[in-house]
């Protein structure tokens, strides 16, 4: 009998770890940032070329920041949402506008409405790399501090927001 | 029917130099170049997760790419370039991850569980030559 409790146990400790495995996305990596200050950036706004938005506009008070371009199919997705989002005006937005065309960004905000405080543009993707993004949209939620607490990459909706960010950003103001 | 194969399969080898994908221009230092080559060779695209940058065009492919050539040409080792990599995507971006606190079990696992095997097939081995030999076992081979 006791020749078979060694492998009952290996097999108990394998079963969780197997559907642990299963479970989990790797499409979805792990950001690096997390805890850390957001990446230093700074970029000329989409709307005024002699304006900037930098990682110090981040620290002060939370707030997201999502990268988002016209190519990218999931940020049409979630604009919706993002401009409900910002009509409650709890929590200011900063686009990144990743490799995209400035006009053509300007034209999307202007038929789809402008959910941000202020868009950088990030014509060739140097400031998408420096914040580890690996698609758009992504959205990242940055602490008073300026630290990124959280990132979620995909199309925001309600109930991503109420399940993931919400919990996360009442904990923060208490 | 073996003619027109053949003149399908060179119009096929013609064209596979139209579809490059690193459309980047090279480093005229060879040595520079090769430093590249094996970097962009060595590095996930982490959109397309099973492609190297070097083989994928994606964008995001194609803009590490440049990011690469850029340090590279700013005359940062190849250890920086990684560096680079790792804080901005962790670990995974790299196709051989670096021995680190973080990675240790990725690293030792295989010793590990070679180690365990080993311990357990000695044990059933010594345990079986205790036993006792099986005579109606050694007769049956005999019989045939």
């Amino acid at each position: 009998m006791s020749r078979y409790v060694l492998p009952l146990i290996a097999v108990l400790v394998m079963i969780p770890i197997l559907i642990l495995g299963l479970q989990s996305d790797p499409s979805k990596l792990p950001s690096q940032y997390i805890g850390k200050p957001a990446p230093e950036f700074s970029l000329q706004t989409l709307q005024d070329p002699s304006r900037t938005l930098s990682s110090a506009d981040l620290v002060g008070r939370v707030s997201l920041v999502n990268i988002w371009g016209t190519w990218c199919v999931g940020c049409r997705a979630e604009h919706g949402f993002l401009m409900t989002l910002a009509e409650q005006k709890k929590i200011p937005i900063y686009g990144i506008n990743w490799r995209d065309n400035r006009q053509e960004a300007l034209q999307w905000l202007e038929q789809y409405g402008d959910p941000y405080v202020a868009s950088g543009f990030d014509q060739d993707g140097r400031v998408g790399i420096d914040w580890g993004a690996y698609g758009a949209p992504e959205t990242f939620l940055i602490n008073a501090e300026g630290r990124v607490v959280y990132r979620f990459p995909g199309p925001l909706n309600a109930s991503v927001w109420e399940q993931q960010f919400a919990p996360l950003i009442a904990g923060m103001s208490q | 029917m073996i003619k027109y194969a053949l003149i399908g399969l060179s119009i096929l080898l013609l064209t596979a130099s139209a579809l490059a994908i690193d459309t980047g221009e090279g480093f005229d230092d060879p040595v520079l170049q090769a430093r590249y080559a094996k970097l962009i060779a060595e590095v996930r695209c982490v959109t397309c997760q099973n492609q190297s940058i070097k083989d994928s065009n994606a964008f995001i492919a194609a803009d590490l790419r440049r990011e690469i050539r850029r340090l590279i040409s700013e005359g940062k080792t190849d250890a920086e370039v990684a560096d680079f990599l790792v804080t901005r995507y962790g670990d995974f971006v790299l196709y051989r991850p670096r021995f680190s606190g973080k990675t240790l079990l990725l690293w030792i696992a295989p010793f590990l569980l070679f180690l365990i095997g080993g311990i357990a097939i000695f044990r059933v081995v010594r345990y079986r030559m205790n036993q006792p030999i099986d005579d109606d076992l050694i007769d049956g081979g005999r019989a045939q």
